[in-house]
């Protein structure tokens, strides 16, 4: 809902934006929404979307993911996507758990969380995909909470304005699998950042904000600061579509001329 | 006197410059007017061990190496120990006798010419760094067969940057003059420039004419991670994306690869990765998802030997039914097998129109011997084939009557593609199972119906093949037996099939260009009038005889198999074709 509000706040054509989802209860979300879509494979979210965008930066491409699939079956891919700064936004829809497949635990579940898999408790602790983010020379970093859906909307609009890769971790409650990370949970921890007057261009204490967990959890945007984008480095390309050149007659001569 | 017609092999241990000095070698004899075929033998590792480049040059058409060493450059003694056996009686070895001493008891014979030339002498002298001791001994080389010199400098003023060339170009001659004063006319092998010498033709390894094929074929977007030996296509490509406005990017690994040419693919772009066995095992998933989604990139398979890591830097055929099987669920595919550069060029631009005329996925299965070797050919022809996008809609506007539907049901299965950011189009696909709009569904006789329609499109490729040349055959139509095979094994093939027509054997050979769909109608109709069958292949099981047997119900009288890693050699297999006959 918050996506949608967001496209039309920031008058986005349907056929101009592209959802790109993976695997797991958010994947479904091509199903909801009426624009252009690639429900993909399980982790592979970012080089699908990034590949969509690279064709064609004319399209608004956001790609869904959840935390297992970004975070643990897809997690190779996500330093280098943030890294590579391809002009587009992930959502990482990040409820601790894997959902649709019935409970188990993920990288994001608190440690001490029993699920199926874990009858005795997480071992290891949980990854800080923000942290992670911000290392790898994130360009956006922001995180938001589905129960409060206005400031999510928010979020979504600054990320999909942003110039370069936008990355938003969204706490969204398993209503089903999760007993332990409640709607209620977060919103007795939740603490929009902006209320508390952060400097969203400030790096070192947006790391900082990223290691806060307990009591106090922020929401809200932790690091915004453009760099080049990958395009930028294209001076042959720039923003014209690969789905614009010509197929037909590409003369290979010269480079065959060199084998000569 | 023999002339225009040689054998000669560069070696030496990794880093010293051996594939470098075998290429200009062999270039040098191409400017000459004859025709040349490279082939480098390389370990895995960055200095040290051996590494050799064989060059074959002659007057005649050359389809492969040879099995022997007419002329061996010794950059190092251990090369002569290594290739002593290879040699021809009359064979000469260059190499630096203030470093190295040989005599005929260490090389076991008495009919090799030895020509020490003070190779590092001269390189010190003229202060250069060591490597262009391979330099020095070209020179050499070109002085014992009485060839052009001047061919020899224009090849090197094309390869390196002048300053470079010129010090390149001194110690050419001085190895020229140090070879002429001291051994004369003394070496039985010649070097002629012929009447077709010149810029005519070109000498290219297969990756290079595959990604010559993807250029002219219009790819514009080519992602990939390295891997031995599918990187050169990379290294090919990258410098070229200016020039022929494209994205060349190498991706984190092989899984990112084939998702994001599959994501390009969606959006309406002809695209391309390339990779060997274990990067095609990362891409399995996704390219079953190319499969579910209808989208059609085309990926290059350069085989090696497995499993695993196998020999990570020679030659195999073992991918054969890995690739037309692999990743979970059934889908159509196609999977086309090069056997020369001009095939690579060419099959490679017949993939692109496939796969996005049935939006397939279209694979291209090669092996390090076919990708790394150079071959000879005249300029590929740049208009023959052309391009066919299939039913693709360009406008920027939708015009059709009902919604537009991405996997629409037709009689031959094929949707209409329309790209996203068309107007009054909304494109959506699934790699879950879906209905005509691309939205889920788990509905039993929506599903069958969707397997079906994704299977229909095999029938019109199918159909569509029979115009193609799926099956190439070589020979005379009677014979007293006919070569089976597929791929890079056609050079070593058709050497054979020369070296037996001298003494009447009388051969045909079929070779099975496009492996799936099978050719069966094609490769049945040869098979009915064979008289004896010889399937001759780089893998351990012979995977197109289980093939024959799978799609004709026919058990193929020999199978001719080597797995050691190295291709074929023409004598070894026309021995070998001998004895089953």
């Amino acid at each position: 809902m918050a996506f949608k509000k967001a496209l039309i706040d920031l008058n986005i054509e349907r056929e101009e934006a592209v959802l790109v989802s993976g695997i797991g209860c958010h994947g479904k979300m091509v199903n909801y929404v009426n624009i252009n879509g690639f429900h993909g494979i399980h982790g592979r979210v970012l080089p699908l979307a990034q590949g969509i965008k690279l064709a064609n930066p004319n399209l608004t491409v956001v790609g869904f993911a959840g935390d297992a699939d970004q975070y643990n079956e897809g997690w190779g891919h996500f330093a280098h996507a943030i890294r590579t700064n391809i002009n587009m936004t992930l959502i990482v829809h990040d409820n601790m758990v894997l959902g649709l497949t019935t409970g188990q635990a993920t990288s994001t579940s608190q440690p001490g969380f029993k699920s199926k898999s874990t009858p005795f408790g997480v071992i290891p602790p949980m990854l800080n995909p923000l942290a992670h983010a911000l290392v790898s020379n994130g360009t956006f970093v922001a995180r938001g909470f589905s129960g409060d859906m206005l400031h999510l909307k928010g979020l979504i609009v600054e990320a999909i304005k942003h110039r370069g890769f936008a990355f938003i971790d969204v706490f969204q409650p398993c209503v089903t699998f999760n007993y332990l990370n409640t709607y209620d949970w977060f919103r007795q921890r939740v603490y929009k950042l902006e209320e508390e007057g952060h400097d969203v261009t400030d790096r070192k204490k947006a790391l900082e904000k990223a290691f806060e967990w307990g009591d106090r959890i922020p929401i809200g945007i932790f690091y915004k600061k453009e760099r080049p984008t990958y395009h930028d480095n294209l001076p042959h390309i720039k923003d014209v579509p690969l789905t614009k050149l010509p197929t037909e007659n590409v003369d290979i001569t010269s480079t065959l001329k060199q084998m000569m | 006197m023999i002339t225009n017609k040689i054998s000669l092999l560069v070696g030496g241990e990794a880093g010293a410059g051996i594939t470098r000095s075998g290429f200009l070698f062999a270039k040098t004899c191409l400017r000459g007017g004859l025709d040349v075929f490279g082939a480098n033998d390389y370990q895995s590792l960055i200095r040290g061990g051996h590494n050799f480049y064989t060059v074959r040059a002659d007057a005649e058409q050359v389809y492969s190496q040879a099995d022997t060493i007419d002329l061996l450059l010794a950059l190092n003694k251990e090369t002569i120990h290594l290739h002593k056996h290879e040699l021809v009686s009359g064979a000469g070895i260059i190499y630096d006798g203030d470093q190295t001493t040989i005599t005929d008891e260490e090389i076991g014979r008495d009919n090799i010419k030895l020509y020490p030339v003070p190779l590092r002498k001269i390189v010190k002298e003229l202060e250069g760094p060591q490597i262009m001791e391979n330099t020095v001994a070209l020179g050499a080389a070109i002085a014992l067969l009485d060839y052009d010199p001047e061919l020899l400098n224009e090849v090197l003023r094309d390869t390196f940057k002048p300053k470079t060339a010129e010090l390149n170009i001194e110690a050419a001659k001085r190895g020229y003059n140090y070879a002429q004063e001291h051994y004369g006319n003394d070496f039985g092998y010649r070097l002629k420039k012929t009447a077709s010498a010149g810029k005519h033709k070109i000498f290219l390894t297969g990756n290079e004419a595959i990604g010559l094929g993807a250029l002219n074929a219009g790819c514009k977007l080519y992602a990939a991670y390295p891997m031995t030996p599918a990187t050169s296509i990379l290294h090919f490509l990258a410098p070229l994306d200016r020039e022929y406005n494209m994205i060349v990017i190498q991706v984190e690994n092989e899984i990112a690869a084939v998702n994001m040419v599959a994501g390009a693919s969606y959006a309406g772009v002809r695209s391309m990765t390339a990779t060997s066995g274990g990067g095609f095992c990362l891409m399995s998933e996704g390219l079953g998802m190319t499969g579910m989604t209808e989208t059609s990139p085309v990926i290059v398979l350069v085989q090696r030997p497995g499993p695993s890591t196998g020999l990570p830097t020679y030659t195999a055929q073992g991918d054969l039914r890995f690739a037309i099987h692999a990743s979970q669920g059934e889908f159509p595919r196609v999977v086309i097998a090069p056997g020369n550069v001009e095939e690579c060029f060419c099959n490679t631009i017949e993939a692109f129109n496939l796969a996005e005329k049935f939006q397939i996925p279209a694979l291209i299965i090669s092996d390090k011997y076919l990708a790394e070797s150079h071959g000879t050919s005249e300029p590929f022809d740049q208009n023959r084939i052309g391009i066919d996008r299939g039913h693709l809609i360009t406008e920027d506007e939708y015009s059709g009557e009902e919604e537009y539907k991405r996997h629409k049901f037709t009689e031959d299965g094929i949707s209409p593609r329309a790209m996203p950011g068309t107007k009054g189009a909304i494109v959506r696909t699934n790699a879950d199972e879906h209905n005509e709009l691309g939205y889920t569904t788990e509905d039993p006789q929506l599903s069958t119906k969707m397997a079906d329609k994704r299977f229909k499109k095999l029938d019109a490729l199918t159909k569509e093949l029979e115009n193609y040349e799926t099956v190439k055959l070589y020979g005379p139509e009677e014979a007293d037996a006919t070569i089976l095979a597929w791929g890079s094994t056609k050079g070593p093939i058709r050497e054979a099939m020369k070296i037996l027509s001298k003494e009447d054997i009388k051969l045909n050979y079929l070779q099975i260009v496009y492996l799936n769909p099978f050719p069966a109608g094609k490769v049945q109709q040869i098979l009915q009038s064979a008289k004896k069958t010889i399937v001759v292949e780089n893998n351990k099981t012979s995977q197109l005889s289980s093939l024959i047997r799978e799609h004709l119900l026919t058990t193929v009288d020999h199978k001719i198999l080597k797995y050691d890693g190295r291709p074929f050699n023409p004598e070894a297999l026309s021995q070998q074709i001998k004895e089953v006959l």
